[in-house]
């Protein structure tokens, strides 16, 4: 299995004609991925040319879904029309939204999540300013590199883009059943603990690596559900250790503020959970083989 | 992504912008213009430091004076003040006010609950950290629907659920809302109001301010650009926004660039954890180039960082996602050539994912001097903090 996403799912690209969706719907095409079109209200009945694939364009989602049957929105739409966009996915009750543009207004996602709420919460949303979602060998929904590790018994979930990419690197030996990438954002629809969940009910995830960063308190929210809820081995790396308090270090929510939201808060609520907590990307990865070797 | 912070006066004057009551202010940044706005002014005034930090008061950084001459003699005390590493370079001159009470407003982003939060007190004048630990009770929390927001029944709820007694509830109520239409409309991410007051007029006035905005929604708020005051950030933080550069200053030798802010702020740590074996060095710096790693950003990169006289030694991590490495490689080679004589500090080189043995092939070529590849981000940033403490 995996979480969230595999060989069944039926992709379409909210923003496929602009340059970043189609990009990145390129790359997943060679990824494997079933992309079956796009949507774009000034572009519907067209069609667009990729990897050499033709894919229609919709006006909207739910015509989409109507016709293909699909059952994943991976969105690249500009910020200012991000809203818009992932209400449309959530109206037309597509099981899971992925949201990878950077820089919506924080209010806009606070919208789109009461609205979602509002509607029953049908859709999983997972982001916005997120890399994305891939079960190597199955499929790839987002701009994470499908190339770096095979599929494995390993859950990653993390908030951060490229220290995915660094950690599914370090377990390339091992290999990932999905890696979900949450997003770096204050608000942000897929949590750590809702990752956490899906992987112990997921009967190919034998181990979890979670990371996390300095800001907020998720990782702490995290350590306690995984306390209470997670009877897999869970191995965490959180970043930050060193951020001074008051920078913000890229990420919106990763700011130190009023000595709440430390690095070391974090790994003291890890392990108290029962949960390794490497120093570095390379000694957690090594701290998941030692798991692995003893399952 | 980022976000602004509000001085008092900016918040003041945007709190009256939305019918929010205020006291009259008026900026000054010399001494005398503190007495020519307490004159204007009349009466007793309160010279307030306009730092964006707390415990001001504390610091001596606002004084009650009852005549200009007085006002003159606080803004030349203020004036120039280091309040917490921030100076003091600008004041408000604030009508005085007769207080009979104070209180605690604010609405902020509540993430766990991906929604919004309002917290009232009718305990103010107290650091509001202090208060939620020692009086959590006297801590009205309630939850602002993002969607619904806060009408006039809301802010009478919010007010009740902070034990006002019902005669002020009127009065209080009205303040809410119109600040909840600051925090909807300027896209805030905090609006906090500490003190809130009642004079012994019977008036609700804000009577100092503290504004979040979000920077994310900038697009749609061309006015905020005026706001962000020129001076207050640090120069090199200030050309690297030039060039859209995610670039925060720290105090350390080894400069970083890497490409995305979690491996960005990992790599701070793993060159920190390094700098323990070599005398102690540490970051100078956090700067994320983003995705596309191309030689202009590289060399802007750079430029921004051995603009720093406190870099010894420069850390490029980079892990080729999107971006292939040999691009990477081309942008470092790019970038040196580019600065010639001004790239003068070691460069560490940890380069791996998408086509890395490309990558490492052409900076291998192109065997610039400055130029170290390492094949670890551990190694490397062992590598780099050794270098910048034998240049220490």
């Amino acid at each position: 299995m995996s979480i969230l996403l595999d060989e069944n799912s039926i992709i379409i690209v909210q923003g496929l004609t602009g340059s970043e969706g189609s990009k990145h719907a390129a790359r997943m095409l060679r990824s494997g991925s079933r992309i079956v079109g796009g949507v774009n209200p000034r572009k519907a009945g067209t069609e667009v040319e990729i990897e050499g694939t033709s894919l229609p364009i919709f006006g909207t989602v739910a015509d989409a879904m109507a016709e293909t049957g699909a059952t994943v929105s991976v969105i690249f739409v500009p910020p200012a029309f991000a809203k818009d966009a992932v209400i449309e996915a959530v109206d037309a009750g597509i099981p899971l939204a992925v949201v990878i543009t950077e820089g919506i207004p924080v209010k806009d996602s606070a919208e789109f999540w009461a609205h979602a709420n509002n509607h029953g919460n049908k859709t999983r949303i997972i982001g916005p300013n997120c890399p994305g979602v891939i079960s190597p060998g199955k499929s790839n929904a987002g701009i994470i590199p499908a190339t770096i590790t095979d599929a494995g018994p390993i859950g990653l979930v993390s908030k951060s883009g490229t220290l995915t990419y660094q950690m599914m690197f370090e377990l390339r030996d091992i290999g990932i059943s999905t890696a979900v990438g949450i997003g770096g954002d204050p608000i942000i629809g897929t949590t750590h603990i809702d990752a956490l969940a899906a992987f112990e009910a997921d009967p190919e995830t034998k181990a979890i690596v979670m990371i996390g960063e300095i800001g907020g308190d998720a990782e702490e929210r995290a350590a306690d559900f995984i306390q209470k809820n997670v009877t897999k081995p869970v191995v965490a790396y959180v970043a930050g250790f060193t951020a001074p308090e008051g920078k913000t270090m890229g990420h919106a929510g990763a700011i130190v503020s009023g000595g709440s939201g430390t690095a070391q808060g974090k790994k003291e609520a890890l392990e108290a959970a029962g949960v390794r907590v490497g120093k570095t990307p390379t000694e957690t990865a090594n701290l998941m083989r030692e798991v692995i070797r003893a399952l | 992504m980022d976000s602004v912070d509000l001085f008092e006066y900016q918040a003041r004057d945007l709190f009256e912008s939305y019918g929010v009551p205020v006291l009259p202010g008026i900026v000054a940044d010399t001494p005398e213009e503190v007495r020519a706005a307490a004159e204007k002014l009349g009466g007793t005034v309160v010279v307030k430091a306009q730092v964006k930090t707390g415990g001001r008061g504390k610091a001596g950084g606002v004084k009650v004076v009852k005549t200009p001459d007085a006002a003159f003699e606080a803004g030349q005390a203020i004036l120039g003040l280091d309040i917490k590493g921030h100076t003091v370079q600008r004041v408000m001159v604030a009508a005085g006010a007769r207080i009979a009470q104070e209180f605690y407003f604010s609405i902020l982003l509540d993430r766990a609950n991906r929604s919004y939060l309002s917290l009232t007190s009718v305990e103010g004048g107290m650091e509001i950290e202090e208060l939620a630990v020692t009086k959590p009770e006297a801590l009205a929390r309630v939850e602002v629907d993002p969607l619904a927001g806060v009408d006039a029944d809301k802010a009478r709820e919010i007010a009740r659920a902070a034990s006002f007694p019902e005669e002020l509830i009127e009065k209080v109520a009205p303040v809410i809302e119109r600040l909840w239409a600051v925090y909807r409309d300027e896209d805030a991410t905090l609006v906090e109001v500490n003190p809130l007051v009642l004079t012994e007029d019977g008036e609700v006035i804000a009577l100092d301010g503290k504004v979040t905005l979000d920077e994310n929604a900038a697009f749609r708020h061309p006015e905020h650009e005026a706001l962000v005051v020129a001076g207050d950030t640090d120069p090199l933080e200030a050309k690297a926004k030039e060039s859209d550069l995610n670039y925060v200053k720290l105090d350390g030798q080894v400069g970083i660039i890497g490409n995305g802010a979690g491996l960005v702020m990992s790599t701070l740590d793993v060159v920190s954890y390094a700098g323990e074996k070599h005398g102690g060095v540490t970051p100078a710096n956090f700067l994320d180039i983003g995705g596309g790693a191309s030689a202009e950003v590289m060399a802007a990169g750079l430029d921004v960082i051995l603009g720093d006289e406190q870099v010894k030694s420069v850390f490029v991590n980079v892990f080729g996602g999107i971006t292939a490495c040999d691009a990477v490689a081309n942008g470092i080679v790019g970038a040196l050539d580019k600065l010639g004589d001004a790239a003068s500090k070691p460069l560490v080189v940890r380069l791996d994912g998408n086509n890395v043995e490309e990558g490492r092939r052409i900076l291998a070529e192109a065997a610039h001097p400055l130029v170290t590849v390492v094949d670890t981000m551990d190694e490397a940033a062992d590598r780099a903090a050794e270098l910048a403490n034998a240049a220490n």
